[in-house]
C-alpha cells in the first residue's frame, strides 16, 4: 500500500499527546483504516473529518458515475445492457437489473461461443470505475490459467446496469457450465474501486444465493487483480471438478 | 375482523391481515419494490386505522407464511405463552399500543405481556407508533443478557469494536482494536467480520482476538461474524471464542439462503456452550436487517418491518447475547434515504425490545444512498435515547472491509458522554484503571494505542 490514498489517510495522523508516535506510524501501515487521528475531546480533529468527507463525497461519486463507453470495446469485449434504463433506475430495481430484454439476449446468444466451460462477463454493479481499474490485469490472467489447465473459456462481454443475478440468465442462455461474474462492489470511503467475483455452477432462475461462491475485496488496495485471478481460476477448477459451488462446495471440503 | 374503512369520503377495502400490516407500514423503498406497500398516504393513514381495530388474535391466527410449511412461523407460533396469549388475545392493537406507552405500564409487564405476542402482532403495534412513541416506550424497557459480562442494565451504553480489515491481517485488525480500545469501544463484544470466510482464517482471527483480550485482561467477548459452519468448525478444530455468530431473515426460504436451520441453529449454541471460552449463558451473536427476505424473493408479500419482526422472534427462541439490526447495509432499495433509515432504525430496535431482545443497531449507510454521516449521527442520538442497547464502534465509522459507513469511535464516546450513560461496569473499572476513561468522559490516556504497548504485546500480532 504505497501509494496517493494511503497517503492521503497518513495525512490525517495526528501524533499530539502520543507517547510513542513510531509505534503508531507502524500500526497505521499495517491498516487502511482511519486510526491515528487524534481526538478533541468526543470528537474529531478538523483535518481529520474534512478528509473524510471528501472521500465520500468521491465515494458516492463512483456509485452514481457510468463505464464510460469506449471503455469495454478498449478491453476487447461487446456491451450488452439489462432492462433498466438508467443508472437511478438501477439503484432502486435490483430486479429489473437480472434480466435482458430479447434483443439483447440475442445479440449474447449470437457474439458468444456456445456450451463453454466457463462463461466469464464483467458488470458495472455498484461501481463503474471498477472496470477500468481491475478487468485489465484481472481478466486476461484468469483466462490463460484456465486455457492451460485444459478449460475452454466463453466470449467475455460487459453488462450496463449488472447485477450478480444476470448469472441466473446467462448461465442457462449460453449453456455454461460455470459462470463468473466480475462486478463493480459497492464502493467505500477508501477503495472506489472495488470488484467481486461471483462464480457459479450450472446456474438457474431458482438458484440459491449461497450457491455463489464469491470472491470480494478484488482491487489495489485489497486483493490485487493478479493475486484474485490466481485463486479465481483455482476455484473455478475445483467447482468443474466437484460441480457445485458456494456453501454447498465448501460443505464438501470441510 | 373489519377489513375496510372510509376516510374523506373514499372507501378502503383490504383483501388480508398481511395486506393491511403492508399497507399499514410507513413508507419503504423495499415494500415498494415488492409492490406490497400502500400505493397513497390516504391508503396508508386508511389501514393504521384498520389495523388499529384488528386483536392480538386477528395477528396471531394470520401469519404472514403459513405454519405448515415455514419453520420461522412454527418457532414464532410454538414459543408462545399459551396463557398469557389468552390473557390478551381480545386485546385490539390501538389498546395494546397504549397499555404499553401508559406511565404504570412497567417493563416487567410489557415483557411478560410480550411472550404472548407473535412478530407479526409486535410489527403491528409498531405501526401505529409515531417515531417519539417508539423511543418513548423503548426507553423504559429493561433487557438484561450475559456472556462474560452483562449487557443491558439501567444507564449502560454498550458499543461492539469492529476493527476490519479488507484481507483479515491479524496485525492490521490489531492495530485498530488497540486504537478502539483507547476510545473506550469494545464492551458488548470484539468482532471482526472477515474477508476470508474459512476455518483457518477464523481460526487466525479468532487468535489475534483472544491474544488482546488475555494480554491487557480486558472483560468482554470476542466472535469472528464467518459463517455459523464456518465458526463449528473452527471449534472442532479446537479453536476458542465467546459468541458464535449468525444472520438471520425472516422466512424458511430467506433463512435458507443463508444456509441456516433451526436445527443447526441448535447444533452451534449447544457446541459453544460446551466448547466456547463464555461463561454464558447467553452465547449467540445475531444479525438482521429489513429487505434481506425480499432480497432472495423469499418474503412472501409481508412488508419488510414485519418479516423483520419475524427475525427476532425467531432469534428469541435461542436467547442470544446481542442482536443488531444492520439497518442500512442493504441499500437504496430496501431503505431509500435518511428520513426511511430513520424510521427503520427506530421501527427494528423497539421490536427487537419488545421481543425481549438485546438490541443494537448498526447505525449505517452505503455509498449508493443519498445519506451521510450526518443523517447516521442524528439516528444513533435517537437510539441512545430509545434504551439501544450497543453500537458499532469503527475508526472513523469508515469500514474499510464491508465499505460502508457506521458509527466511529468517537462517536460512541460523544454519545456517552452526551446522553450520561456509560460503558459495561466491568470494562469501565477496566477503562478507568487505564486513563482512558475518567468523570463520565474519555481520560488523559484516551486515543493513544500505544500506552498498551507498556504492558507488553501480544503474541504474534502486533
Amino acid at each position: 500500500m504505497s501509494d496517493d490514498k494511503l497517503e492521503r489517510t497518513e495525512r490525517a495522523l495526528d501524533f499530539s499527546g502520543i507517547q510513542a508516535p513510531e509505534e503508531l506510524l507502524r500500526m497505521k501501515r499495517a491498516t487502511p483504516a482511519r486510526i491515528g487521528i487524534g481526538h478533541v475531546g468526543a470528537r474529531y480533529k478538523t483535518a481529520a473529518a474534512l478528509r473524510f468527507g471528501a472521500d465520500h463525497a468521491a465515494a458516492n461519486d463512483a456509485a452514481f458515475s457510468e463505464v464510460p463507453e469506449d471503455i469495454p470495446a478498449r478491453l476487447g469485449f461487446f456491451s450488452v445492457q439489462t432492462l433498466c434504463r438508467d443508472k437511478a433506475e438501477m439503484i432502486t430495481r435490483p430486479d429489473l437489473g437480472r434480466y435482458f430484454d430479447e434483443e439483447q439476449k440475442a445479440r449474447i446468444l449470437s457474439s458468444c461461443r456456445y456450451a463453454p466451460d466457463v462463461q466469464i462477463y464483467c458488470g458495472d454493479g455498484l461501481c463503474a470505475p471498477s472496470i477500468a481499474a481491475n478487468i485489465p490485469d484481472l481478466y486476461p490472467a484468469i483466462r490463460d490459467e484456465l486455457v492451460f489447465r485444459g478449460i475452454s473459456v466463453g466470449t467475455p462481454f460487459f453488462v450496463r446496469y449488472c447485477r450478480v443475478n444476470t448469472a441466473r440468465v446467462i448461465g442457462p442462455l449460453l449453456n455454461a457450465e460455470v459462470v463468473c461474474v466480475l462486478i463493480g462492489e459497492r464502493p467505500g470511503l477508501l477503495t472506489s474501486e472495488s470488484m467481486s467475483a461471483y462464480i457459479a455452477y450450472r446456474p438457474h432462475p431458482d438458484m440459491q444465493e449461497n450457491a455463489y461462491t464469491v470472491v470480494s475485496n478484488i482491487s489495489r488496495f485489497g486483493t490485487p487483480p493478479v493475486e484474485a485471478a490466481a485463486y479465481i481460476a483455482s476455484l473455478i477448477g475445483e467447482i468443474l471438478e466437484k460441480k457445485k459451488s458456494g456453501l454447498s462446495l465448501k460443505q464438501n471440503e470441510e | 375482523m373489519i377489513r375496510r374503512t372510509t376516510l374523506l369520503g373514499h372507501t378502503y377495502t383490504f383483501g388480508s391481515v398481511k395486506e393491511i400490516l403492508a399497507k399499514a407500514s410507513e413508507r419503504k423503498s423495499g415494500d415498494q419494490l415488492a409492490g406490497v406497500g400502500a400505493e397513497s398516504d390516504l391508503e396508508r393513514a386508511a389501514a393504521k386505522i384498520v389495523l388499529s381495530d384488528l386483536t392480538v388474535g386477528d395477528l396471531r391466527e394470520n401469519p404472514s407464511v403459513p405454519y405448515e410449511t415455514d419453520f420461522v412461523t412454527r418457532i414464532i407460533q410454538d414459543d408462545l405463552d399459551k396463557d398469557v396469549y389468552e390473557a390478551i388475545r381480545r386485546q385490539t392493537i390501538a389498546e395494546l399500543r397504549e397499555w404499553i406507552l401508559a406511565p404504570e405500564t412497567s417493563s416487567e409487564m410489557i415483557l411478560r405481556v410480550s411472550r404472548g405476542l407473535t412478530s407479526e402482532a409486535i410489527s403491528a403495534v409498531s405501526k401505529l407508533m409515531g417515531n417519539l412513541d417508539l423511543i418513548y416506550a423503548g426507553k423504559k424497557m429493561r433487557i438484561t443478557a450475559t456472556c462474560n459480562t452483562t449487557i443491558g442494565e439501567p444507564g449502560v451504553l454498550a458499543s461492539r469494536l469492529q476493527p476490519n480489515h479488507p484481507t483479515d491481517d491479524p496485525t492490521g485488525i490489531a492495530a485498530s482494536l488497540l486504537e478502539g480500545l483507547s476510545y473506550g469501544v469494545g464492551d458488548a463484544v470484539l468482532g471482526v467480520n472477515p474477508a476470508i470466510d474459512t476455518v483457518d482464517s477464523t481460526l487466525a482471527v479468532w487468535q489475534a482476538l483472544n491474544e488482546i483480550k488475555d494480554r491487557y485482561e480486558i472483560p468482554t467477548q470476542t466472535c469472528v461474524l464467518s459463517h455459523i459452519t464456518t465458526q463449528m468448525n473452527a471449534v472442532l478444530k479446537g479453536g476458542k471464542a465467546d459468541l458464535c455468530f449468525q444472520s438471520l431473515a425472516g422466512s424458511q426460504k430467506a433463512c435458507e439462503a443463508f444456509g441456516v436451520t433451526p436445527d443447526l441453529l441448535a447444533e452451534a449454541k449447544d457446541l459453544f456452550l460446551r466448547e466456547g471460552s463464555a461463561k454464558g449463558p447467553n452465547v449467540m451473536y445475531f444479525e438482521t436487517g429489513q429487505g434481506s427476505e425480499l432480497s432472495s424473493s423469499a418474503h412472501y408479500d409481508a412488508d419488510q418491518v414485519t418479516m423483520e419482526c419475524r427475525c427476532y422472534g425467531l432469534a428469541r427462541h435461542y436467547q442470544p447475547f446481542l442482536v443488531n439490526t444492520v439497518v442500512g447495509f442493504m441499500g437504496p432499495e430496501y431503505v431509500y434515504d435518511a428520513k426511511q433509515l430513520t424510521r427503520a432504525g427506530l421501527e427494528d430496535v423497539f421490536n427487537g425490545h419488545l421481543h425481549g431482545l438485546p438490541m443494537g443497531c448498526d447505525v449505517c449507510y452505503t455509498n449508493h444512498m443519498p445519506t451521510d454521516q450526518n443523517d447516521a449521527e442524528a439516528l444513533a442520538v435517537l437510539l441512545a435515547d430509545a434504551g439501544c442497547h450497543y453500537f458499532m464502534g469503527v475508526p472513523q465509522g469508515d469500514d474499510v472491509m464491508l465499505m460502508y459507513q457506521s458509527t466511529g469511535f468517537h462517536d460512541i464516546a460523544a454519545l456517552r458522554e452526551i446522553t450520561g450513560k456509560r460503558p459495561i461496569r466491568e470494562f469501565e473499572d477496566w477503562l478507568t484503571r487505564r486513563g482512558i476513561w475518567e468523570d463520565g468522559r474519555l481520560g488523559r490516556n484516551a486515543g493513544d494505542p500505544t500506552r498498551f504497548f507498556d504492558d507488553g504485546r501480544p503474541g504474534g500480532t502486533i
